[in-house]
């Protein structure tokens, strides 16, 4: 076990990336070289009373928790500015600061109004200025898409900072094991409890739509069944009741149907199921082990693991003509492989020489890149803005969950205060989305 | 991996065995709870089996009348272990799935579950698929020695429930496994 890869890569400017209430907890390990010098100034609160939220707060944690900034602390901070014209740029000189979030907040009815501006320290100007507005229940979202705001100026990239992860823990003996199934916020707060059992729970995902989940659990008869639950609403259906395996649910990108892999046909073979009428299609027809499907971005084709040449890897199929194509030749075990979101490459689960590593193969260039140096890792979830992926590996004798970004330059831990952590699925959509209101 | 348990619950048949003038070559003397000079009906003769004991079923696992005349019941070996990455149950273990064959043939009221694990490396639905590999493996050897297909049943766990929690080659050899419970 690499125990060097966990140790905290201490920021030049250090502020303990912890929330403070959250279930999992995140630790980055590496960051970029040349990370930005941010300051998130702390908000102006117009209001009587006290924020259910400390905005500032929030936006600092994300944006440190992407390892590509480096945040400065309140306390040595030397003015407090909220609106531009209050800016004292030498302060922020002095300070090596190279760029400010600062802002306020006020009350418009028993709503909130939010707006933060993104100052650049050198240049002097204003880069950003939005203001939003929602109910005391969003206020952690308002905050969360000034920070993917932001980072989407400053980065190119569209931030991650508004989505959700669903991820299951075991907790207890070995002997007497409980499962959850929950979503958590990208930074670790607002657990939600989907779903708890003394039987195991796995392979969850999300609709593209982030509206459904689908996931296998064997709480009936200790056996796997698939089930399909309404986020938002609450209720849920068991979808399949198969002798054998009901295993992988996999959301085509319409969210009408569903890969499944069943083995009631004598092995286990890729199937898809049209949600609304319970309709199925075989797929694959092999003798050997085909599991984990996932769509191409397009929906016409699904990549999936195959042992068909001996060992598992991974290969795709055309859903029109029912071909098949092998797509990985390097490293004795793939497996788990899903799609970046533009198509470019495939994130897997990929053996070499014995460690379980997560690798990325470039589907042009036909190249596998290793991106962790943690080992014994599974289950490889693509963040929506295809740059960060998630996954689960061993921590301490501990399943924890662990970010990497697709090139491998970023990682970050989650430990978690829950037992065991594992199967994480990252939502493919926000949890809210605003309106700028322009002034 | 033969385990011989004794039961003190079958002082009886012990009892009748010693009544039958069964000549015991093993010198191993097992305990037993009581040594109760009862006369059961019917007293056998000379013949190494004398009576047909009905196995019997506890907490999953059978215990079946003791072979080659070795006194009281045998508890069969309910675990059968693989290699890494493989479906074909370890030669250690061959001797003891045909006797659990021979159980069920002799016996249509019994019904099994073969339960398939994999160990904790690789993914998680592979792993299933694995244990399914191996749970239906045993069954075809099962199946192969006489026993009905219709008192089988294959589930698979895969790296869902292991024995051991550890991280290294000896846990891992160890959750490599098809549990055979009957119920």
């Amino acid at each position: 076990m690499k125990l060097n890869a966990y140790l905290i890569t201490l920021l030049v400017v250090c502020i303990p990336v912890k929330s403070v209430l959250a279930d999992l907890r995140i630790e980055v390990t590496q960051g970029v070289d040349n990370a930005l010098r941010v300051a998130v100034v702390p908000f102006d609160w117009r209001g009587a009373g006290r924020l259910p939220e400390n905005i500032s707060d929030i936006i600092d944690a994300d944006l440190v928790l992407s390892g590509r900034f480096e945040s400065l602390p309140a306390s040595q901070m030397l003015s407090l500015p909220h609106e531009p014209a209050e800016i004292f740029n030498r302060d922020w000189r002095l300070l090596n600061v190279e760029y400010l979030v600062i802002g306020h907040v006020s009350p418009v009815g028993d709503r909130y109004r939010l707006t933060y501006t993104l100052y650049n320290v050198f240049k002097q100007s204003v880069e950003l200025r939005q203001t939003i507005e929602g109910e005391a229940s969003e206020m952690r979202d308002m905050a969360h898409y000034a920070s993917d705001s932001v980072f989407k100026i400053l980065t190119g990239i569209e931030g991650a900072f508004s989505t959700q992860i669903m991820y299951v823990t075991a907790l207890g003996p070995l002997t007497d094991r409980r499962y959850r199934l929950n979503i958590a916020d990208a930074d670790g707060h607002r657990v939600e409890t989907m779903l708890e059992s003394k039987e195991p729970i796995l392979s969850a995902s999300w609709s593209q739509d982030g509206r459904y989940i689908a996931y296998v659990s064997f709480e009936v008869d200790s056996r796997p069944a698939i089930f399909l639950r309404d986020v938002v609403n609450g209720t849920r259906q068991q979808l399949t009741n198969f002798p054998g395996l009901n295993g992988a649910p996999a959301f085509s990108p319409d969210g009408k149907q569903l890969a499944v892999v069943l083995s009631k046909d004598g092995n286990p073979d890729i199937y898809i199921l049209t949600i609304a009428d319970r309709r199925l299609r075989r797929v694959t027809r092999h003798y050997g082990i085909d599991t984990e499907p996932s769509w191409s971005p397009d929906g016409k084709g699904i990549i999936f693991t195959s042992n068909r040449g001996g060992q598992p890897q991974i290969y795709q199929i055309q859903l029109d003509d029912l071909s098949i194509e092998r797509l990985t030749f390097e490293g004795d075990y793939n497996a788990k492989a899903s799609v970046l979101p533009d198509g470019s490459g495939i994130v897997m689960v990929h053996r070499r020489e014995g460690v379980f590593h997560i690798a990325m193969l470039d589907l042009i260039r036909g190249r596998v890149t290793v991106l962790t140096e943690t080992s014994l890792d599974e289950s490889p979830s693509i963040a929506p803005n295809g740059s960060m992926l998630i996954y689960a590996t061993q921590y301490g004798g501990e399943g924890i969950l662990a970010a990497v970004s697709v090139d491998g330059g970023v990682k970050f831990n989650l430990p978690s205060s829950e037992g065991d952590v594992r199967e994480p699925a990252w939502s493919p959509q926000k949890r809210r989305m605003f309106k700028p209101i322009s002034e | 991996m033969l385990r011989i348990t004794t039961r003190g619950v079958m002082a009886i048949s012990f009892a009748a065995f010693v009544l039958a003038g069964c000549a015991s070559k093993t010198e191993v003397e097992e305990p037993v709870a009581e040594v109760a000079p009862v006369v059961v009906a019917p007293v056998v003769e000379a013949p190494v089996v004398a009576e047909v004991k009905r196995p019997m079923v506890s907490g999953g696992k059978i215990s079946v009348p003791a072979a080659g005349g070795m006194d009281g019941m045998e508890q069969l070996q309910g675990l059968f272990y693989f290699d890494f990455d493989q479906t074909i149950v370890k030669r250690a273990g061959h001797m003891e799935l045909s006797k659990h064959a021979m159980v069920l043939k002799d016996d249509s009221t019994l019904r099994v579950r073969l339960e398939g694990h994999a160990d904790e490396r690789g993914t998680r639905e592979y792993n299933l698929a694995l244990g399914e590999r191996r749970a239906n493996a045993v069954r075809a050897y099962l199946v192969a020695e006489g026993a009905p297909r219709s008192q089988i049943e294959v589930i698979s766990y895969g790296e869902e429930k292991p024995v051991d929690g550890g991280h290294n080659e000896a846990a891992w050899a160890m959750n490599r496994r098809v549990e055979v419970v009957y119920r």
